[in-house]
């Protein structure tokens, strides 16, 4: 269960997040929709604390913690639920200088000290999974956009995170590409991953998330189950969003 | 054999064992341990307390704007008469690391940062420490970005060394000096010593060139010349 309660982030005196209260069911994938500068990708970046919110509470499975104005944060704290996440980057930022499986490899050797000979068979399955595994010994520059976000999958699950964290995993890339993406992220979805993921790509959020959170301004318009929502959404600014999207249309009906 | 070749040939053992024995170490110290401080007064500019970013910053100001021939007159001359009395290749290998430190700080500065910010973030949502995503992962392609300017610096040293002759080091250019005290034949032995420092240049061009191939392998360099 991941519980945010009244998260409110701030740069400066821009209030970017207001009031946010989310709960998130293990083995649920939740997509945060809706338009840019809405505060998607901030919120996202606040379960891994790559951004610290200003006011709030975080509670990811046993792991709770409370954040005050004007008080730093230790990295112990942060560390403790940071650890319990896995993420990939709309850009895919895999490490240029480390090979695919090197890249996968990296979490468990540096951070959690595994022996190298089993971090590389943990990574060489994760990478099956992904449809890699062809690939383990390519760089990073030699692959396509949708080949380099299966690898920053693989390397994201390597340390098995209780949720993982997509920022627009596929915005980088054209139809196709986004498609092999995501099938993997849909086949996660189906084993149980939890998820949450900022997207545009609402047939990706259509496809695989149970719950949307629709997201506007720095506040959460609406929340609910994805299928309600993309079809009969409940207030008039979503429906307004949805519908400029068609992405009614894109629902298989 | 004409009279300027047996010369060179007569001249070339004292020179090169000066070269072997001061040129050469004094180079070769003097920049790991330049790198060593550059790399920490870089650190301590980009992510130091503001008053260790000052001081750093202060370091840097007094080096890069005054001469190394006046530095390392200050070093050997100059610091006896506050009871610090150095030999001259300790001397001068305190001067050379102070320079190289203060120049290759820029270097490193430079390049930590123009690695993306988002390689920090991925090393982050892998659970990695700053110490950690600094040595694994911005460190390695930075170095990569670096090579050719620190190539320039290293080389540049490597000439430079012949200042400490100025300070009574017995290196390379100061043997030619003493073959030419006696000799009276200084176009000859000036332009030996030069050979001499242009071969060792060349040396470490040769080596930049493979470390730069190297760190291409990764890269999306290779690719666009292929």
């Amino acid at each position: 269960m991941i519980e945010l309660t009244n998260i409110e982030k701030r740069f400066g005196d821009a209030l970017v997040l207001k009031n946010i209260n989310i709960r998130i069911p293990e083995g649920s994938v939740t997509a945060l929709v809706g338009p840019s500068g809405g505060g998607k990708s901030t919120l996202l970046r606040c379960i891994n604390l790559l951004e610290i919110p200003t006011s709030g509470a975080i509670r990811l499975g046993t792991e709770s913690l409370t954040f005050v104005p004007q008080q730093k944060t230790s990295w112990q704290s942060i560390q403790k639920i940071r650890r319990q996440t896995g993420m990939v980057f709309q850009n895919f930022q895999l490490f240029p200088h480390q090979t695919a499986i090197e890249n996968v490899m990296e979490g468990l050797v540096t951070v959690l000290k595994w022996p190298t000979e089993r971090a590389r068979a943990k990574a060489m399955e994760l990478l099956k999974k992904v449809g890699m595994e062809a690939k383990a010994d390519a760089w990073p520059a030699t692959l396509s956009g949708g080949q380099q976000q299966r690898i920053a999958i693989a390397r994201a699950l390597a340390p098995s995170p209780r949720v993982l964290l997509c920022d627009e995993p596929t915005s980088a890339l054209d139809p196709e590409l986004a498609a092999e993406v995501v099938d993997v992220l849909s086949a996660l979805a189906s084993e149980g991953t939890t998820m949450v993921m900022a997207t545009h790509d609402l047939r990706l959020a259509s496809k695989i998330a149970n719950n949307v959170v629709f997201l506007e301004a720095g506040s959460v318009v609406e929340t609910g189950d994805a299928r309600l929502l993309f079809t009969a959404p409940s207030q008039e600014r979503t429906r307004q969003f949805i519908s400029t999207i068609n992405a009614a249309n894109t629902y298989d009906i | 054999m004409p009279h300027w070749l047996q010369l060179m040939a007569d001249s070339l053992a004292p020179l090169l064992w000066a070269g072997l024995v001061f040129t050469i170490p004094l180079t070769l110290m003097s920049f790991a341990l330049g790198l060593v401080l550059g790399l920490i007064t870089a650190i301590a500019r980009l992510f130091g307390p503001a008053p260790v970013a000052s001081i750093a910053r202060f370091y840097v100001w007094i080096i890069r704007g005054t001469p190394l021939l006046v530095q390392l007159f200050v070093i050997f001359y100059g610091l006896p008469s506050v009871g610090i009395l150095l030999d001259a290749f300790p001397a001068a290998l305190i001067g050379f690391t102070l320079n190289i430190g203060a120049y290759t700080s820029e270097i490193i500065r430079a390049v930590i940062s123009s690695v993306p910010k988002g390689q920090w973030e991925a090393a982050y949502s892998i659970g990695m420490s700053w110490r950690q995503a600094m040595i694994r992962t911005i460190l390695p392609q930075a170095a990569r970005v670096a090579v050719p300017p620190l190539s320039n610096t290293f080389i540049s040293l490597v000439k430079d060394t012949s200042l400490a002759a100025a300070i009574t080091v017995p290196e390379l250019f100061q043997a030619a000096q003493r073959v030419v005290a006696t000799t009276y034949e200084p176009l000859i032995l000036y332009i030996e010593a030069a050979l001499i420092y242009l071969a060792l240049s060349s040396v470490l061009s040769t080596l930049q060139v493979r470390l730069e191939r190297r760190f291409a392998r990764y890269g999306g360099m290779m690719e666009a010349n292929a």
